[in-house]
């Protein structure tokens, strides 16, 4: 056998099939290898793409990237339906079977810890967006050229005038925002399991309207979900200027590092 | 075993869903296992995957004024290095201050 094993996620035994037309990395759809009281999902993945030299250079290509981080995360995310996983960072490679129950039987403890840990409980992402508003789009770094058709200021004194209007019309957006993100994230950590905050996301790569200003993950009981969601969905309307963004239910990727403790 | 009890549908999920949210969590989070096959996401220019999300390539990015990364000290290795040196120097201000004559104008 030449082929190597991508491991997506680690589990305890579950009873439920899997979605069966799930693709896998490679097209390879994911088995199940079993050993004691674990489960490792595995695909077989050619040598050829996935030893270490072809891994490096195919990482740095954005298509084969995309499509092995979508893959990936379906099948984290159709395990998420039927048990819960412990998800493994991207591109985690085993020469063989006996590579990948060696892995199982060193870290058997702390992974039994951390499935105890998120047993039963799913990672809900929420963002919150300051929108530009149209009145306010004469952002400071914006070159003179492309600034709206604001009055041109006809003295030193109307200029500064104006600028201050501007200046405090922002403040006043930026300072309602970081309020408003402040009691949310409050509120929902009160809900939640766990929190974690993430570094905002650059609306360049995300193609999101307006600026990130808080990217928080919460790990939630599933049957504390709904509830969740309903809260997070009624707070969607109550800050103009101001989005908000919830995706999930995901595996709990933010919470399965080994560091993360109870009390969180 | 763990039997899943009712999920609300997903949000902003599924084939639909964000490739930055999806390359945070797969790349980013998750734990981490050494393999066999030894590489550390870290020495990928990750920088370089994120950027090539919108642009062809980290030059075009540059030339097309896209250098935030730079002044992060968690994707920048200079910026790391500025951030150190800022440090040092501050530190170094604030040890005259408190003991002059003891602590050397500039370091070597």
């Amino acid at each position: 056998m030449t082929g190597l094993r991508y491991v997506y996620a680690v589990c305890r035994p579950f009873g439920a099939a899997l979605q069966s037309q799930l693709a896998g990395v490679a097209g390879d759809p994911p088995r199940l290898l079993p050993h004691g009281d674990l489960v490792a999902v595995v695909s077989h993945v050619p040598q050829a793409d996935f030893a270490e030299e072809a891994l490096r250079a195919h990482l740095e290509d954005l298509d084969w990237l995309t499509a092995t981080a979508r893959a990936h995360q379906q099948v984290v995310d159709a395990l998420t339906a039927v048990t819960t996983p412990l998800p493994l960072r991207l591109a985690t490679v085993f020469r063989d079977d006996s590579g990948v129950r060696v892995m199982l039987e060193e870290r058997e403890a702390a992974f039994r810890r951390t499935l105890d840990r998120l047993d039963g409980r799913v990672e809900w992402g929420v963002k919150v967006y300051v929108e530009a508003d149209p009145a306010q789009q004469a952002e400071p770094e914006r070159p003179a050229a492309s600034a709206p058709a604001a009055p041109k200021p006809v003295s030193g004194r109307d200029y500064l005038r104006q600028r201050r209007r501007q200046t405090r019309a922002n403040d006043d957006l930026w300072s309602r925002a970081e309020e408003f993100a402040t009691g949310l994230h409050t509120r929902l950590s009160d809900r939640a399991d766990g929190a974690r905050l993430h570094a905002p996301q650059n609306p360049r790569l995300s193609g999101a309207a307006g600026r990130n200003v808080l990217n928080a993950a919460y790990l939630v009981a599933r049957d504390a979900s709904e509830e969740f969601v309903e809260m997070v969905d009624r707070t969607k309307d109550d800050a103009p200027g101001i989005r908000v963004e919830l995706t999930g239910p995901w595996a709990a990727y933010s919470f399965a590092g080994e560091g993360e403790g109870e009390g969180s | 075993m763990t039997t899943p009890s009712r999920l609300p549908d997903p949000y902003g999920q599924g084939q639909s869903a964000n490739l930055a949210d999806i390359l945070e969590r797969v790349l980013d989070k998750g734990v981490v296992i050494a393999g066999d096959i030894k590489i550390n996401l870290l020495d990928i220019e990750l920088l370089t995957i994120k950027l090539r999300l919108v642009v062809a390539s980290v030059d075009k990015a540059k030339e097309m004024g896209i250098d935030w990364w730079e002044s992060d000290p968690a994707l920048s290795s200079r910026a790391r290095h500025d951030e150190l040196t800022r440090e040092n120097a501050a530190l170094r201000e604030r040890l005259r201050e408190l003991d002059p004559g003891r602590v050397p104008r500039e370091a070597p």
